[in-house]
């Protein structure tokens, strides 16, 4: 006989990660530590910005990184070379951070002594939009490269951070990429969302990233 | 590449409203995915397949109800399901809209035996 559960409210598909992502949050809410979740394509300048905002803000935020990579510890040794703690995870394949990877990096972490955490999460565009972590803003990178009809391609991350950074505008001249028109699509899905033209290579246009940052970091929790 | 932790996550939830039900089987798991979420139904099924071996779950169908894109445009309030590459309310011209529909992912409904 068969017989129908009836799922009155529907369950989320990562009801589990779910959970692990809130325990991380209690975790971090508690160490005061404000923790922003990097999502980009490979290559879109993930480890560039966050070494660039250490050295922004050096001296005023302490800053800790949790680094995500299918394999290698090339982007914790870069980090580690601007002198905060680094943590590096190796998914080993896998295409994404969960909540269970970053909370066993969490444990690692001098968290009280973390005013800023950076977790940059593998590249892809995909994967981990469905993976919430613990973080309390999400922002992704687009570099001027990859072209503006991205948010076509892959709307569910553009939908849903809470800042875009277009990367590498020293390179508009020599690419098609319609900031106008790039600017009026995210918006138009995803209204909230603060665009952050700059450069990691020249440092344009970074003071008002960190602004931002700072501005977020500072809103009681 | 991700369809292997999302596939997990169905079965172990499977496995437990099961449980709770004290059913002796699963027969059908019935998904709800917004054209958003990018996951590949044919791969879902085929970890689903091989990880459910030896449990409740082994041999159960997995049904898939996809939800395509829905905008309401913020400025004359119109629904629309955007184009390809094309997000221009067709009432008013305005670019995009708030998403309501695309976001879906969970699950509806289990059967069991």
């Amino acid at each position: 006989m068969s017989r129908s559960i009836q799922v009155v409210e529907a369950i989320p598909i990562l009801k589990a990660n779910d959970e692990v992502a809130r325990e991380n949050r209690d975790l971090l809410d508690t160490q005061n530590t404000f923790t922003v979740n990097v999502m980009a394509s490979p290559g879109a300048g993930k480890t560039s910005l966050i070494i660039r905002t250490i050295e922004a803000l050096q001296g005023s935020v302490r800053v800790g990184v949790i680094e995500g990579d299918v394999a290698s510890q090339v982007d914790a040794k870069r980090v580690a070379e601007s002198g905060v703690p680094v943590i590096q995870i190796n998914t080993q394949g896998g295409c994404h951070l969960d909540a269970h990877m970053v909370k066993q990096a969490l444990l690692r972490l001098p968290l009280s002594d973390i005013e800023l955490l950076f977790i940059e999460n593998v590249g892809n565009l995909i994967c981990p939009v469905e993976f919430r972590l613990g973080e309390h803003r999400n922002i992704s990178l687009l570099s001027v490269p990859e072209g503006s009809d991205k948010p076509y391609k892959y709307p569910g991350i553009f939908a849903m951070v809470d800042a875009i950074v277009v990367n590498k505008v020293d390179l508009l001249p020599y690419c098609d990429f319609d900031l106008p028109a790039f600017s009026e699509l995210v918006t138009g899905i995803n209204p909230h969302t603060q665009l952050f033209p700059l450069s990691c290579r020249t440092g344009e246009g970074l003071s008002s990233w960190t602004d931002w940052l700072l501005e977020n970091l500072r809103i009681p929790r | 590449m991700h369809e292997l932790a999302v596939t997990q996550s169905i079965l172990n939830i499977a496995l437990q409203e099961a449980e709770k039900a004290q059913a002796t089987r699963i027969t059908d798991i019935r998904l709800v995915m917004g054209s958003f979420c990018g996951i590949v139904d044919d791969s879902v099924r085929f970890y689903f397949d091989f990880i459910s071996q030896d449990t409740l779950a082994e041999g159960a169908s997995l049904s898939f109800r996809r939800v395509a894109t829905r905008f309401r445009c913020r400025a004359c309030g119109a629904e629309f399901s955007p184009e390809d590459q094309d997000w221009t309310c067709p009432s008013c011209g305005a670019v995009g809209g708030e998403v309501v529909a695309g976001r879906e992912f969970y699950i509806e409904g289990i059967e069991v035996e």
